[in-house]
């Protein structure tokens, strides 16, 4: 109802970022940027150091229906906490031909439902996976890590202190998620509580950027 | 285990694994999770391992393990109720013996139901583009190979199985003479399909004059699928398959 007052200008400067952003943008950063710029530029940018959250969003909101209106074949979507320009599914066909790209290549069912067992039970180790599958995981494992579907977000507390895993942010983008929230029966899969032994959650928060050695295939005796 | 065709191996990873097996017969039965037919159930999924196991595929140590399992619940469903709680258990706990398998299908199943989620949107992304990012444009990136396409070994193997029952006759299992190559198997696979454009699973198993050669055909297909040249087509459940070449 109480629209917030959106300047021209901000909504102009969301619009050119967002077109030149190659990873979902959140709201925070937007205004960082605006903070930002008025330090550094100062002069015209002084104007704007102050964009509120509140005129971001609303900022959003216009360029989204504009794109709407305009038919342009464009659309603003929430995906991974941030927001992104991307292509009209309808228009697939056509895109796909200027890229020159085939029939894209879609994940096995074992590798999404090992996806699936790691996105709600994360932090999860391979073991854990396994139990629920019932089978060996450990070349899914590593090929969801090559897709940088997955990552190692630290070690369990059990003995042989196994990598516990989880999923990336390009998970989310992949799927079009907005956040692990978005999956349905989120509360029914996450873990149970009677699996007391599990230590809480990641012993450290290990920088998981850089695991000291290749995780699924050095996990061997765990 | 007889090698059906020593001059060829056909490495296929079964990569769906003992509790896949029970929720596809279960499915395929119509039987109710809640009260399987334990006796039933555990000589259909035999049959299926056997046939794993026969065919010589690359099978999980855990079919056998399951196997086990199915067995020794077999056995303590004919207990009566009060002899059933095993050594140190508490005998207060009257489980049905089945349960432990019970919760860890349902639990299976759920996660299988997640997967179809996440199959599904991914689906619906197929034509959305965005500004590529970095991992995206890497080259190396690519998808793993999809082993089987949009059917499962055990739709395969069902489909196998029909087709043996049908030829009736001669134990496979004393097969020797060796007449048919699974890399000749390939190659007529090949042309007939490219011919055809598709061909009907049963057709082809059917046209065989020999379990021998029934085998050595089945292998190559496995094999051509596992190379992505082919690709299995099933549009009903527990329908008619059908194979087709693989469009790059």
């Amino acid at each position: 109802m109480s629209e917030t007052q959106v300047r021209p200008e901000v909504r102009e400067i969301v619009g050119a970022i967002l077109l030149v952003s190659r990873q979902p943008v959140t709201v925070e950063r937007l205004a960082q940027v605006f903070q930002q710029a008025a330090d550094h530029g100062g002069g015209l940018a002084r104007e704007y150091a102050e964009v509120g959250r509140a005129e971001i969003e609303a900022a959003l909101a216009e360029i989204s229906r504009a794109l709407d209106a305009a038919r342009i074949g464009l659309r603003l979507v929430e995906v991974a906490h941030g927001r992104r320009l991307e292509s009209l599914p309808a228009c697939g066909p056509w895109v796909r031909v200027h890229l020159e790209r085939g029939r894209p290549q879609r994940l096995s069912q074992p590798a999404l439902e090992t996806l699936a067992i790691v996105a709600y039970r994360q932090p999860v180790t391979r073991a854990e996976i396994e139990a629920v599958r019932g089978v060996a995981v450990d070349q899914i494992l590593r090929n969801l890590l090559d897709l940088q579907l997955i990552r190692v977000v630290g070690r369990s507390d059990l003995p042989g202190r196994p990598w516990l895993f989880g999923t990336t942010q390009r998970f989310l983008e992949h799927f079009g998620l907005n956040s692990l929230d978005d999956l349905p029966g989120v509360d029914e899969l996450r873990r149970r509580e009677i699996s007391a032994p599990q230590a809480p959650a990641a012993t450290a928060p290990a920088p998981p950027a850089a695991p000291d050695d290749p995780p699924a295939g050095g996990g061997d005796p765990s | 285990m007889p090698a059906p065709v020593p001059d060829y191996k056909v490495r296929l990873e079964v990569f769906e694994g003992p509790l896949d097996l029970l929720l596809y017969l279960i499915r395929k039965d119509e039987i109710n999770i809640y009260d399987i037919p334990i006796e039933r159930i555990a000589s259909e999924y035999l049959q299926y391992v056997d046939m794993m196991r026969m065919l010589d595929l690359t099978i999980a140590g855990e079919f056998l393990v399951m196997a086990a399992t199915l067995m020794m619940i077999k056995s303590r469903m004919l207990l009566p109720e009060e002899e059933r709680a095993a050594e140190g258990e508490d005998p207060t706990e009257e489980e049905d013996p089945r349960w432990e398998l019970v919760r860890r299908l349902v639990e299976y199943k759920k996660f299988k139901d997640a997967a179809q989620f996440l199959q599904q949107i991914e689906q619906e992304r197929v034509d959305v583009f965005t500004r590529p990012d970095v991992a995206e444009a890497a080259p190396g990136a690519a998808a793993p190979p999809l082993p089987l396409g949009e059917v499962s070994i055990f739709d395969l193997l069902t489909a196998f199985q029909t087709a043996l029952q049908r030829i009736g006759g001669e134990d496979l299992r004393e097969i020797f003479a060796e007449r048919f190559t699974v890399g000749e198997k390939i190659d007529q696979l090949l042309e007939q399909i490219r011919e055809r454009g598709e061909l009907s699973l049963t057709e082809m198993l059917l046209a065989m004059r020999s379990r021998h050669e029934m085998v050595v055909t089945f292998l190559a297909m496995l094999e051509l699928i596992r190379l992505q040249q082919l690709v299995a087509r099933q549009d009903t459940p527990f329908g008619e398959i059908v194979l087709q070449t693989a469009v790059a």
